[in-house]
């Protein structure tokens, strides 16, 4: 390949592939969100007292 | 993580393996990368928090497709009918884009069945021709396209009935990885081609070469930025209201901003990683510069249905009917991640406004999409089925966009709106991004929007300076006027040609009022869904007072 094709290949596949695997593991290290009873969607999702 | 491969499947699409790498050849190879990360920055990924944020608002107020949804967030009864256009581009690009999956099921099936082995680059160029055109099928299927219009409709429709957790996220949970798995697959054949191998006629390098050498001249030209722009938009799925829909079931607290970012990154690893290891090096290496030149005039679909079979069966009869199973099978997968969530919208207005049930709301999407697709399918060589792709999945998309963008930052208020993207992010939104979000995407939105209704001839842009402007045949307006065919029924001298000319006039002409006719139904519906809200919070008003006075 042509240096300048390399590089500008190179260059785009690490940007792209950096940037994905960046924001998918942050999202893997979220840790899910608790919510107040009187936020929860449905009524099934409310404990019974 | 379902809702993320969810919207990441419906982004990631068709236009991911088909179209980018056709894109970037024509316009200027590696150089179109630079537009094209700008396009994403500054339009795709405001655009993506936008949509969600318009949509996990909208969820909050119990409204699930977009008419309500822009209803909710600008005072102007107009804003419910600028929704109209998030229910009516998803069932009109459906109905074409559910017949282009179904290519991708009857291939799966023709290359198990090894009908492309031994076959010559003409015999399945001829293949493609005959199919489209209806001719008799290979294998004795009666109507061979319609059958596997008929059999992918159902899916979707079946898979849509059993609901948005169940279906279309369980698919999505398959069917990434799964394609992802493919497209690596795939990648890692395209750059190991070694020239004088299994026929091939060149080395991967040389395919790369193509595709990625920068032709810097053309960083500048606002055609190659209109294009970057336009392909943000079809890899994205902006400006449909798929994302809307899909966001007005997430909880008040829920991140948008990181989900969004990961699912629109995921979506450009595909397109660009994925999708720019197969197409041309694979082409390049078993045709030639000049063949793939010539091919990629026709769009990304003809290199990909015309040649790409006879390229996979160089590599031998079981490995090619492997790797050519697994290719469509990874298009198909792509598309129906895709088409599923263009059937939310429409089920989400019914299930809202009218009360329907999920099934009979499935059902009759699958019902409009049958009826509506079926004329690109009698009719493809008339031109219905790019009839249907230009003004849903081209015009519609920027114009919608630009709308939802104007509504978002001017009528319902940046400050609102920012506090939307950024309550229960799990990521620190920069700030600069306010700015970008009220100026720099709307106005590369309008230029996009006008610099599409007045495109100039041969892209010089140059010559509206000089006073010699001429439109081209692409732009909006002569596109309306239908100058092409005119011009060629002008030139031609042929009886029989004219006549076919004219036939396509006719059809293109139909296919604009269906489409427009869809329009207007959507509207009505939205009208009367508005009327029985009124009615209702009048008699729930008289009610109150009811009350009141017997108290």
């Amino acid at each position: 390949m042509n240096t300048a094709a390399l590089a500008f290949m190179l260059i785009t596949l690490g940007l792209v592939t950096s940037m994905t695997l960046y924001f998918f593991s942050k999202v893997l290290k979220v840790p899910p969100k608790t919510y107040p009873v009187d936020l929860q969607e449905t009524a099934a999702d409310v404990p019974e007292k | 993580m379902g809702l993320i491969l969810a919207m990441a499947g419906n982004a990631v699409g068709l236009g991911n393996f088909l179209r980018f790498p056709v894109q970037a050849v024509q316009n200027g190879g590696g150089a179109f990368i630079i537009p094209y990360l700008v396009c994403f920055l500054v339009m795709g990924i405001p655009l993506l928090w936008v949509e969600w944020a318009m949509g996990r608002f909208g969820g909050k107020q119990g409204h699930h497709s977009t008419p309500f949804i822009l209803d909710s967030m600008g005072k102007r009864a107009l804003w419910k009918y600028v929704g109209v256009f998030g229910i009516w581009t998803n069932i009109a690009i459906a109905a074409y884009y559910c017949y282009l999956e179904s290519w991708t099921l009857s291939y799966m099936m023709h290359s198990l069945l090894g009908t492309f082995s031994g076959q010559t680059q003409e015999d399945i160029s001829n293949f493609f021709s005959q199919y489209v055109s209806l001719g008799p099928s290979s294998v004795g299927i009666p109507y061979e396209p319609i059958f596997f219009f008929v059999v992918c409709l159902l899916l979707n429709t079946w898979i849509l009935s059993k609901g948005l957790m169940a279906g279309v996220e369980k698919v999505a949970k398959v069917g990434m990885p799964l394609l992802i798995l493919f497209g690596i697959f795939l990648a890692y054949k395209g750059l190991t081609i070694t020239a004088g191998e299994a026929g091939a006629i060149h080395d991967s390098s040389v395919g790369l070469n193509f595709l990625w050498t920068p032709q810097y001249d053309k960083i500048l030209s606002p055609t190659v930025w209109l294009a970057a722009a336009g392909q943000i938009f079809f890899t994205l799925a902006v400006g449909m209201g798929t994302i809307h829909c899909y966001a007005s079931y997430m909880k008040s607290r829920d991140d948008i901003a990181l989900n969004a970012m990961s699912a629109g990154w995921m979506n450009e690893f595909v397109e660009v990683v994925l999708g720019g290891a197969i197409l041309i090096p694979v082409a390049v290496g078993y045709l030639g510069i000049d063949k793939v030149n010539e091919l990629v005039q026709l769009g990304g679909l003809g290199l990909g249905f015309k040649t790409l079979p006879y390229l996979f069966f160089q590599w031998g009869p079981i490995l090619g009917a492997f790797s050519s199973f697994l290719w469509f099978g990874l298009l198909f997968f792509a598309g129906i991640t895709s088409s599923l969530a263009m059937g939310t919208p429409w089920m989400g207005f019914l299930q809202d406004e009218f009360n329907w049930k999920r099934k009979p709301a499935a059902w009759s999407f699958g019902g409009l999409v049958l009826l509506l697709g079926m004329p690109t399918v009698l009719f493809f060589n008339y031109g219905v089925f790019d009839e249907y792709d230009y003004w849903t999945g081209t015009v519609a998309l920027v114009v919608f966009a630009l709308l939802e963008c104007i509504l978002f930052a001017w009528v319902f208020g940046l400050g609102k709106g920012w506090r939307e993207i950024t309550e229960g992010a799990d990521l620190k939104v920069p700030r600069v991004y306010r700015f970008i979000i009220r100026w720099v995407t709307p106005a590369l939105l309008l230029w996009v929007f006008v610099g599409s209704l007045f495109t100039p001839k041969g892209g010089d842009w140059g010559a509206y300076l000089r006073g010699d402007w001429e439109m081209d045949n692409s732009s909006i307006i002569k596109k309306l006027m239908n100058s092409s065919i005119h011009e060629k029924i002008a030139v031609t001298t042929d009886l029989t040609q004219i006549q076919q000319l004219q036939d396509q006039l006719f059809y293109v002409n139909a296919s604009r009022f269906l489409l427009l006719g869809l329009f207007v139904f959507i509207c009505g519906l939205v009208f009367v869904a508005h009327q029985r809200r009124v009615a209702l919070a009048k008699r729930k008003q008289e009610s109150e007072i009811l009350e009141l006075t017997k108290v």
